[in-house]
């Protein structure tokens, strides 16, 4: 595997033969934050394409295929539309909040983003705590859905933001719970700690047979809940709120909010290939030699982009096919059903590492 | 260098927010502005160094404490009229005594304490691992957090069972 920080040490050090260390540093910090901007945007792009696409398939349609070949252009198109119309300015709510409301769900979801290892030594944000920064951070979300619910003082988003409350404060135990899991199994909370270990003794779904496996499961569960994707699309229902929590948002408010769904299923999928699937590493078969140095030359990033669509085309294949929740139903499945699940998953991990019962 | 920027664009962050929280006569705004105090705090720890305790602030006041406040705001309706009433003449004293009060003795700590460290440095973040952290907490020994944490649960337990007893349908 080739190990990025070769070419990062390289360039850190290219920087500092010019300039203090710590102007070397900003520099950096800023190029960071213009890649990480620009791959949400690419991102973006291919997620919504690809929901539409998928989407239409599965319900026996075409999907876009006016604006460009195959309809490529239709995301641009899209873009376009809502960057050119008018901001709908409502009386009596409440302004300051209505409009930083979209900012604190984008800035969960770029913290979020941060923190996925893409290469062996291409991390960004890769602290000795990693896992649970992230589980931290994502929560910040919740605030950015509850302010926008409850600044538009309308009925409609003030309902699907308390929903969107609930729902994310109680499938956010489940995600924990799940990541706990991996984190017995890996004795490290450190992410591009637990990618290096997958990549040396394999992959934890495999290497954690039983417990990971529903560990897995339930976390793609609490997953789409935390997306707040369906089946789990409470909070924007919009045969019952109309848009839920973003209702009242025009522009490029309400698009903020529909980039950080995306992204966020992405970061959602992401965090499940690099804590399940193994992230960048390769696959590997014992035995098969041959195998496994071709496996081998196909750069980390390309099986991580990989691992993390096929990830994310399994929500998607969730998203289409089931009907929706009531609200009882979602809230009792996570507490009834998930979390218990998951505490004696927690239990069965801890003998399965303990009796060195790992493969 | 960079250290010393930061720190003192984190500083303003969290005294500006501090003074708006206070002053803003609409609720919901001073829970965002707490917010922000607290996000400034918790860039403080990274700061230093302690991700961990930078995490946990995010964590318990970000998606806890916050949460909670404007869920609770949201649940008890909001109020048309947004002036607030005037106060008597008693109460406008009390309200000056206890801030002198807090003033005084906060001036005192500061005065009194000698700082250490004149020129804010980043140490390693290795520097208490989390592993340290998780075997110290379960640590019955001397320095160990067995009994806080313990004793943390309990009142944690008892606060489940009040609010069942209160939520209870007879």
């Amino acid at each position: 595997m080739f190990d990025f920080s070769i070419v990062t040490k390289w360039f850190h050090s290219l920087l500092c033969g010019v300039m203090p260390e710590w102007t070397a540093i900003g520099i950096e910090c800023l190029i960071v934050l213009l890649f990480i901007i620009v791959l949400y945007a690419i991102l973006a792009i291919v997620l919504i394409y690809m929901e539409r696409k998928v989407c239409a398939f599965f319900q026996c349609r075409i999907g876009p295929n006016r604006v460009g070949k195959w309809g490529l252009l239709q995301v641009f198109a899209d873009v376009l539309k809502m960057l050119t119309k008018e901001i709908i300015k409502m009386r009596q709510s409440d302004r300051l909040l209505h409009d930083m409301a979209p900012y604190f769900v984008l800035a969960a979801s770029f913290l979020t983003f941060a923190c996925i290892p893409w290469n062996k030594g291409l991390e960004i944000l890769d602290f000795n705590v990693g896992a649970f920064f992230f589980i931290a951070v994502s929560g910040i979300g919740v605030v950015g859905i509850l302010l926008a619910g409850w600044a538009s003082h309308s009925k409609y988003p003030i309902i699907g933001a308390m929903r969107s409350g609930a729902q994310l404060i109680s499938y956010e135990l489940s995600i924990g719970m799940t990541m706990l899991t991996v984190i017995m199994l890996c004795g490290t909370m450190q992410l591009s700690e637990i990618v290096q270990q997958q990549a040396d003794y394999g992959w934890n779904i495999v290497r954690g047979h039983v417990p990971a496996v529903l560990a897995f499961i339930i976390y793609l569960i609490a997953g789409n809940a935390e997306c707040n994707r369906g089946p789990f699309d409470l909070p924007e229902a919009e045969s019952e709120l109309t848009a839920g929590y973003h209702t009242e948002y025009s522009g490029m408010g309400f698009g903020f909010f529909y980039l950080a769904e995306y992204l966020n299923l992405f970061i959602c999928s992401a965090m499940a290939a690099t804590i399940f699937l193994g992230g960048w590493a390769p696959l590997m078969i014992p035995g098969l030699d041959g195998f496994n140095a071709v496996m081998a030359y196909i750069p980390g990033f390309v099986w991580f982009f990989a691992k993390a669509f096929f990830v994310v085309f399994l929500l998607m294949w969730i998203r289409w096919t089931f009907p929706r929740l009531r609200i009882d139903q979602l809230l009792s499945l996570e507490w009834k059903y998930l979390l218990p699940i998951s505490m004696f998953n927690i239990i069965l991990m801890a003998l399965v590492v303990c009796l060195g019962l790992t493969l | 260098m960079a250290t010393t920027i930061i720190f003192f664009v984190l500083a303003a962050i969290i005294l500006g927010c501090a003074l708006l929280a206070v002053t803003t006569k609409h609720i919901m705004r001073a829970a965002t502005y707490l917010l922000f105090v607290l996000f400034g705090t918790a860039g403080l720890y990274f700061l230093m160094g302690y991700t961990f305790l930078g995490s946990v602030q995010v964590m318990v006041y970000a998606g806890g404490v916050v949460v909670l406040y404007i869920f609770a705001l949201m649940l008890t309706g909001r109020s048309d009229n947004q002036k607030e009433k005037s106060m008597s003449v008693a109460k406008k004293m009390a309200a000056l005594i206890a801030s002198l009060c807090g003033a005084a003795i906060l001036l005192f700590v500061i005065i009194s304490q000698k700082f250490a460290a004149t020129v804010l440095t980043a140490p390693n973040e290795q520097l208490t691992s989390i592993q340290t952290l998780g075997q110290q907490i379960i640590a019955s020994d001397k320095y160990g957090y067995l009994l806080p944490f313990e004793v943390v649960s309990v009142l944690l337990l008892a606060c489940i069972v009040g609010g069942l007893i209160i939520a209870r349908k007879r």
